[in-house]
């Protein structure tokens, strides 16, 4: 084995790799045998270090100076100055935006300093491509643990006193779903692991596919121990091919080193898993929708009671949990469930991984303890609302979450508070939206995502959502009436109430929650058609500023409507009725003549 | 071996292969490692598998790949064509060369994305899920590809490019020149 003086850790996350981080690799590498220290320098490409912002990042240890929106161009100097001279190369450090300090450390930067780091211990820190790196780190550790030297109800007696609750957004105790499971007797049983992830603006469980993914392994043969099964399935969405990529050569690996497959550790415990990819369904994250998927069929749900504990996957009994959920299982089982109890805050322990993404300075992965205010993740970690605009609402929990305004940014974030909010933990999506968001056009949005997504099999879900939509849409055009507000309503309820599956149950929270907070957004649209974030295009009206315009036509000649008239060297106007406020006239006009209203 | 639902004697097979031959060798040999036998319920695990390396290898699922799946698998085509019809990504028309996938996720929402498609379109002239005359770009919109910090992205074939604003998407398109 190589001894290095020097390791570069580079972020190769799927954000970094989209950045360029592969031909910065190369240039490195090239740069290391141009200077002949190729024995000396090993560089080793990790999983997402989370600041996917300021990509591609790299660490240099063991000193730890991190490098930040690195370029091939860059790294002679970082290899000639930095390697081999010793000098740090201070023009690819983090500044800090408030009073551009530099910062030559990772904990040293606001956005990693608040965070607490579990279930992504080892993303950005391990080659995820190395089993050997895991093993280095601790991985399969709490696999040993748990064959040699406990029993499969002392397992789950861990999992009960962490608290862990299922990450996937509803929260089901993780330990008392393992013991459901366990309890049943059945000659096959089986682990299932949920990664696909289609909640849109969620990354989370992507980033630790692919920074990590021999800790799914690892949690899911300890669940496979703990209920008695001896086959599992991890389903991904065909939209991750990285982290496909990834599990699929951690899953080799594992058979290799003898960690999947028969008598594992040398006990009577056999275990392997297989891959399932999803086909582009969002019901499929729905957990008896997902095995109809792994067992080949359209994915739609199903009613429940069976639960998947009694009837699951081929009529099995089945435990399915979410890739955050499993990551949390080789800590607890290393430290102790009480150990784990101790972060968070009351019944919501642990950590969560939230994707931080939309108006704000700092986007990318971030896991923090439960019980963190929202505030303190937007503005301390997400360093506070792009180019100095206000903050308008954090989205939370996707289709099925809500949108939770400015007042109650001091909330906590826990499994209890968010649904007083209207909102639900969720899976991690955090979207940011600054004044520019149209808050009914965010309810559209998602009303349209889940129309489209609806499986079609109950009625509430299908048709509901479809006449819940074409309310949004009618109000969008300028062309709605109270009556449809008190429709909208009243239709949620409905649905809510009567639909099949989460999906549809949870459907109408986006509009509920528009509705709780932002219902004079709604009212104007209504009654003054008008839209005060400038979205809603057909109740845009453009018009031109007769002593700014010059006459010089360009906006004419931009314009595809034939909607402006005026002679050379005089004023122009747009006429009304023939304008399709697309803006190329505001874009062509050199002079700013142009408003929209 | 013979088709449940009508008897028929590997009839696609035969048809196939005057089509496409080197595809349909590579399909045959994928299906053939598979661990089919005569249960069904087994043979249906590995359906959407089957149907995710047929697209890869002919680019959409055409009514021959279909009827040969359904003969390999003993699976009939009605369930099969349920199958496909159920899932965005299985899609039974041929599409254009380069798949262009504007990610329409909340992110990339907030940040703009629809004045992307709005620009790909015209440029193009072509509306969502549709395919250029020539068969060289297919347009579609996608829910989100997990590279939310990036915002807006626009995925084309397997690269995603991070951060794209309206006037980038002529420099995206002149990427494949082919």
């Amino acid at each position: 084995m190589n001894h290095y003086r020097t390791q570069i850790l580079l972020c190769a996350g799927g954000a970094c790799i989209s950045s360029g981080c592969e031909s910065v690799r190369d240039a490195l590498l090239r740069e290391i045998k141009a200077n002949g220290l190729e024995s000396e320098i090993e560089v080793i490409t990790t999983g997402c270090m989370g600041m996917c912002e300021i990509g591609p990042m790299m660490v240099v240890s063991p000193e730890g100076i991190f490098y930040q929106k690195v370029k091939p161009e860059d790294m002679a100097d970082v290899v000639r100055e930095h390697l081999v001279k010793g000098c740090v190369v201070e023009r690819l450090l983090y500044k800090r935006a408030d009073n551009d300090e530099l910062l030559r450390f990772m904990e040293d930067i606001p956005f990693f300093k608040l965070q607490k780091k579990i279930v992504l211990r080892n993303c950005g820190k391990i080659n995820p491509e190395k089993i050997e790196e895991y093993i280095a780190v601790g991985g399969y550790e709490a696999l040993g643990k748990a064959l040699t030297s406990m029993t499969p109800e002392q397992v789950i007696e861990e999992v009960l006193t962490s608290g862990l609750r299922g990450r996937g957004g509803a929260g089901f105790p993780t330990g008392l779903k393992w013991k459901f499971t366990a309890k049943e007797s059945a000659d096959q049983k089986y682990v299932l692991c949920n990664a696909d992830e289609g909640d849109p603006g969620a990354f989370m469980d992507r980033s630790q596919l692919e920074g990590d993914p021999h800790s799914i392994i690892e949690a899911m043969a300890i669940a496979g121990y703990a209920i008695g099964a001896s086959k599992g399935y991890v389903y991904v969405r065909a939209e991750y091919p990285l982290a496909i990529q990834r599990l699929s050569n951690a899953l080799d690996q594992a058979r290799a080193k003898g960690l999947l497959g028969e008598n594992i550790f040398n006990s009577d415990f056999s275990f392997d898993l297989q891959i399932r990819m999803g086909a582009g369904a969002f019901v499929c994250g729905e957990e008896t929708a997902l095995m109809r998927s792994i067992e080949g069929y359209r994915g739609e749900p199903r009613p429940k009671p069976p639960f998947p504990a009694q009837k699951g996957l081929f009529e099995k009994p089945t435990v399915l949990n979410n890739v955050e959920t499993y990551a949390n299982i080789p800590y607890i089982i290393m430290h102790g469930g009480a150990e784990f109890a101790k972060i968070g805050s009351g019944k919501s322990t642990g950590t969560k991984v939230f994707a931080l993404a939309g108006h704000v300075n700092n986007s990318g992965l971030v896991e923090v303890p439960m019980g963190i205010t929202l505030r303190e993740i937007v503005y301390d970690i997400g360093g506070g609302i792009r180019g100095g605009k206000d903050f308008k609402a954090v989205q939370i929990g996707g289709p099925s979450g809500g949108c939770i305004p400015k007042e109650y940014l001091d909330t906590p974030v826990t499994y209890e508070t968010l649904p007083t909010l209207g909102a639900i933990m969720g899976s991690g999506g955090l979207i940011v939206m600054n004044e520019d968001a149209c808050m009914v056009d965010v309810a559209r949005y998602f009303m349209d995502f889940i129309q489209d997504e609806s499986c079609g099999k109950c009625t509430p879900c299908r048709i509901g959502t479809k006449i819940m939509l074409d309310l949004l849409n009618k109000i969008t055009h300028g062309e709605g009436t109270e009556q449809d507000l008190e429709q909208l309503e009243f239709l949620a309820g409905q649905i809510g109430k009567s639909a099949l599956c989460g999906l549809g149950q949870t459907a109408p929270n986006p509009v509920l929650s528009t509705l709780r907070y932002f219902r004079h957004e709604y009212v104007e649209h209504i009654k003054d058609k008008h839209c005060r974030s400038k979205v809603c295009r057909s109740m845009l009206r453009y018009t031109i500023d007769a002593a700014a315009c010059k006459g010089c036509g360009l906006c004419k000649k931009a314009c595809p409507a034939d909607a402006i008239s005026g002679e050379r060297k005089a004023p122009h106007s747009i006429a009304a009725d023939k304008c399709i406020r697309c803006g190329a006239c505001m874009e062509a006009c050199p002079f700013t003549a142009i408003e929209v209203k | 071996m013979s088709c449940d639902c009508c008897g028929k004697k590997e009839k696609a097979l035969e048809k196939l292969m005057k089509l496409e031959p080197k595809k349909t060798t590579e399909l045959v040999a994928f299906i053939d490692s598979l661990p089919l036998g005569n249960d069904i319920d087994a043979n249906r695990g590995c359906l959407i598998e089957t149907l995710h390396r047929a697209q890869t290898i002919f680019g959409y699922l055409p009514a021959e790949v279909q009827q040969l799946v359904s003969e390999r698998l003993k699976i009939t085509r009605s369930e099969i064509y349920g199958v496909i019809s159920f899932y965005s990504y299985f899609t039974d028309k041929p599409i254009g060369r380069h798949k262009i996938n504007v990610c329409c996720g909340t992110a990339c929402f907030v940040k703009g994305a629809t004045r992307i498609v709005d620009e790909f379109k015209s440029k193009l002239g072509i509306k969502e899920g549709e395919t250029t005359p020539d068969k060289k770009f297919f347009l579609g919109v996608l829910r989100c590809v997990g590279a939310c910090s990036l915002a807006p992205v626009v995925m084309v074939d397997d690269h995603v490019y991070g951060k794209v604003t309206p006037e980038m998407v002529s420099t995206i398109l002149a990427d494949y020149q082919d």
